[in-house]
């Protein structure tokens, strides 16, 4: 049915009252922004290696799987939801990469079949809490150790070794001078999830849901479908990850990528993006990712253990989660 | 029945307002010893209010609560037990994974030697008082989320009776309970009666109400209307009461022109909420929905909307059968729906007024996938301006406007999608007059250009003033239908408490 013209009688609104620009500076991601350019600077003081650019370009290695898998997760968390089993996926992803070589396949079809198990695990995870509705965290954690369990069954103690050289240049490859075929794919992927996020309709039904499912439901939304497609993203670019890291390894054991799901969560989370949902940036997961890269680079350089590098980024997530809440209780 | 000395409760005078509209204004009710008083009055008259001032939920603005003659505070639930005064609520508020007896000495628990739970004790404490209520009862050992209604009825009945209460209030008890345990629990209040207990009885049910009644006390919107002795009253006379004068509100009703048909449901059930419903709806008209809360109407609209999914019947939308199992079905096919709770599944709070508006018509709005911010704040402009909206921008967040520019923008959303029928349940429930005003101009409006209206509401005088036509639920079916002179109060009322026969 079409209707008349409607008459324009009401009051004029404004669009917006605050520009877009001025929202950004104000934003959560600009101090993140602060915070990485304040360390980028106190470690290039602290050691004379840090400016090198082939150094910096290896460091770009620790972050830069997680991050592909942060994008994902971040749209997923956004949703309200989570996925807890991603790292688990890498290790089943890795495991069928490692059974293809042993049978003699080549590296396109060890790749495909890497994506391929990323997308069923992702499937999977996504039927369950989409289609029958369970909740998330409880199906994740679950399928956590459905997955790694089943990379130990076929290979219990040992590994797989001795992958073609055409696999090594996923994880080990430059596209030009310093930048690695990882960091491009970072930076493209960056742009593929922002765009999708912030630019699509796609985007904004995820931030619609996430802020309430309910009401977007009553919008005419189809949020399981919406809920499935985004479970299958988080296990792509958990097979994506798996790729570059089984390349850059090349082996593959059971343990690969144990606990990187707690490091792509913190990645979310430091992005600014709220963990119950509804709100955050791809941004600011971009900005969240060279803030831990840097951080655990620095200290490397300067021969700080493992240990005390984990505890370190931990209190620097919970120090940029309260300092502005903090500050607001001051304030009051 | 005869009152003769102190009552045991008298309310005097209270008066219990929510942000400036009085529920309850200057009522006064007593209840004597060894009688049962059935309050009656409609949605929203003011009897639930007034109950839980006297269990301790509200407190009373003003006026004063007496027991057995002596002035008394009820300002929490502790309170009013420590005056003997328990509730049996119409949700029979139960803790569902606990057993009977845990149930019943829930936070007042036995405790044996050392501070731990007597579990023993309490179970046989259980099994003696069930014994006495309810012989029948057997399931002492499971979770009271396996009884049925009656038998949990029962719990919460033993539960008062055990406590000492001499003052016991029933919110529509038999509301979840089956044609034979109505009639247990018929025999357990004559039981109680005769042990000098005093009980309050609501109900919208009048067969009930005459069946164990010995008083009868009217309301109608939060005020008093009168009492008197059930065998002095006709059914006649209290729906009179119930309804009052004739509507002398003005609604802005404009008379359309009644088009073709553009939905027509046809043996619409669903196994528990509704059954055998089936109605027209033409192009032009406003469709009005009245019921009392719980009658299902609803729930059928969430079925034509696609939120639940019919078992059976058959929807045709124009001259297509539609299949709706999905609320993106709903909207391809042009049936919108504006909820009752605004909160939950209205506007998405936390997104901005442009993005709530234009969520529904994405599609239209964006190009191959990707959004067009200016072509949405010019979507969004368009109907949030035609409805008068208030707020400071359109980027502003839409949890900040108040319940009357939140129902605005939710309605903006559908009107933005172009429907065939728009859907209204309650849309004026817990707005501001002027916003309810707007809302009830607007709505006119809509059918005037030829868009089909349904309008669910509980309020009697929104009912006959909005709409051409009025079709009544009563318990999950459509009891009757009124157009023109026969759209009375009295025949709306009596079509949803059950009455069957000539108005008087």
């Amino acid at each position: 049915m079409t209707q008349a013209a409607p008459p324009m009688t009401g009051r004029q609104i404004p669009d917006r009252l605050v520009s877009p620009a001025k929202r950004a500076l104000r934003s959560w991601e600009a101090l993140l922004l602060l915070v990485g350019v304040a360390i980028f600077v106190a470690n290039s003081f602290a050691s004379p290696y840090f400016l090198d650019p082939w150094n910096l370009s290896d460091a770009s290695f620790n972050f830069t799987e997680k991050a592909l898998i942060a994008f994902a997760m971040a749209m997923l968390i956004i949703a309200g939801e989570i996925d807890l089993s991603v790292a688990s996926i890498i290790a089943l992803a890795s495991t069928v990469m490692g059974a293809a070589m042993v049978a003699g396949l080549p590296v396109p079809a060890l790749v495909a079949l890497g994506l391929l198990t990323g997308l069923a695990c992702g499937a999977f995870n996504g039927l369950l809490v989409a289609g029958f509705g369970l909740p998330s965290i409880v199906v994740t954690i679950g399928t956590m150790s459905l997955f790694r369990g089943i990379s130990y069954i076929l290979l219990g103690d040992g590994a797989f070794t001795g992958y073609p050289e055409g696999l090594a240049w996923f994880g080990q490859g430059y596209v030009w001078w310093v930048f690695s075929f990882e960091l491009v794919l970072f930076a493209v992927m960056a742009v593929v999830f922002g765009l999708l996020l912030h630019r699509t309709n796609f985007g904004r039904m995820v931030y619609a849901i996430g802020n309430n499912a309910t009401a977007a439901r009553f919008s005419g939304i189809r949020v399981d479908r919406v809920r499935f497609i985004l479970f299958l993203l988080t296990g792509l670019t958990s097979g994506i990850a798996a790729v570059c890291l089984t390349s850059r390894l090349g082996s593959t054991r059971p343990s690969i990528a144990t606990g990187w799901e707690l490091e792509v969560v913190t990645m979310v989370v430091l992005g600014g993006v709220s963990i119950l949902g509804g709100s955050g940036s791809i941004p600011g997961v971009v900005i969240a990712a060279l803030v831990m890269g840097l951080v655990t680079f620095g200290l490397g350089l300067l021969n700080v253990p493992g240990i005390v590098m984990s505890i370190i980024i931990g209190a620097l997530l919970i120090g940029v989660i309260a300092l502005p809440r903090l500050w607001k209780m001051v304030r009051k | 029945m005869v009152n003769k000395g102190t009552p045991l409760v008298e309310l005097k005078d209270i008066s219990i307002s929510f942000g400036g509209i009085k529920a309850v204004d200057h009522v006064s009710v007593d209840l004597y010893p060894g009688e049962v008083v059935g309050l009656l009055g409609h949605n929203g008259a003011g009897k639930s209010t007034l109950i839980k001032c006297l269990s301790g939920a509200y407190r009373a603005d003003s006026g004063e609560v007496w027991i057995n003659g002596e002035k008394v505070e009820i300002s929490n639930p502790r309170d009013a037990r420590s005056h003997n005064i328990e509730t049996i609520y119409q949700t029979l508020a139960l803790a569902d994974n606990l057993d009977a007896a845990s149930n019943l000495f829930l936070g007042r628990e036995l405790v044996g030697p050392g501070g731990f739970l007597d579990d023993a004790a309490m179970e046989a404490e259980t099994r003696k008082i069930m014994g006495r209520l309810n012989p029948n009862f057997r399931k002492f050992n499971v979770p009271v989320s396996a009884l049925s209604g009656g038998q949990r009825q029962s719990v919460a009945i033993a539960r008062a009776v055990y406590f000492n209460a001499k003052i016991l209030i029933m919110d529509e008890p038999t509301a979840a309970l089956s044609h034979k345990e109505i009639h247990e629990l018929y025999d357990l209040v004559e039981k109680l009666k005769a042990q000098g207990k005093a009980i309050l009885f609501i109900s919208h049910k009048f067969d009930e109400i005459f069946r164990i009644a010995d008083r009868w006390t009217v309301f109608r919107d939060g005020q008093f209307i009168g009492t008197g002795q059930m065998a002095d009253v006709t059914e006649a006379a209290l729906v009179q009461m119930m309804v009052g004068r004739a509507v002398d509100q003005i609604y802005p009703k404009r008379p359309a022109r009644i088009g073709r048909p553009v939905l027509t449901v046809s043996g619409y059930g669903h196994p528990t909420e509704f059954e055998d419903i089936g109605f027209t709806l033409h192009q032009g008209e406003i469709l009005g929905f009245y019921g009392l809360v719980g009658a299902g109407r609803s729930e059928v609209m969430q079925a034509l909307f696609g939120i639940t999914r019919p078992s059976k019947g058959a929807c045709r939308v124009g001259d297509e059968i539609r299949v709706i199992r999905t609320t993106a079905q709903a909207v391809e096919a042009g049936i919108v729906y504006v909820p009752e709770d605004r909160g939950k599944q209205g506007a998405v709070k936390g997104l901005p007024i442009f993005q709530n508006v234009t969520l529904p018509s994405l599609a239209r709005t964006s190009r191959a996938g990707f959004l067009r911010l200016a072509e949405e704040f010019k979507l969004a402009r368009e109907y949030t301006q035609r409805l008068d909206l208030r707020a400071a921008s359109l980027d502003q967040d839409v949890g900040l406007l108040s319940g009357g520019n939140q129902q605005k923008v939710v309605i903006a959303k559908w009107l933005a999608t172009k429907p065939r029928v728009i859907i209204l349940d309650e849309p004026t429930k817990g707005i501001d007059i002027g916003s309810k005003a707007a809302v009830h101009d607007f709505m006119s409006e809509l059918a005037a250009e030829g868009l089909a209206v349904i309008m669910v509401s509980s309020e009697i005088p929104e009912v006959l003033g909005m709409s051409d036509r009025v079709i009544v639920m009563r318990e999950g079916r459509i009891a009757a239908e009124f157009a023109g002179a026969a759209m009375t109060p009295e025949n709306l009322v009596r079509a949803a408490v059950g009455i069957t026969g000539e108005a008087a």
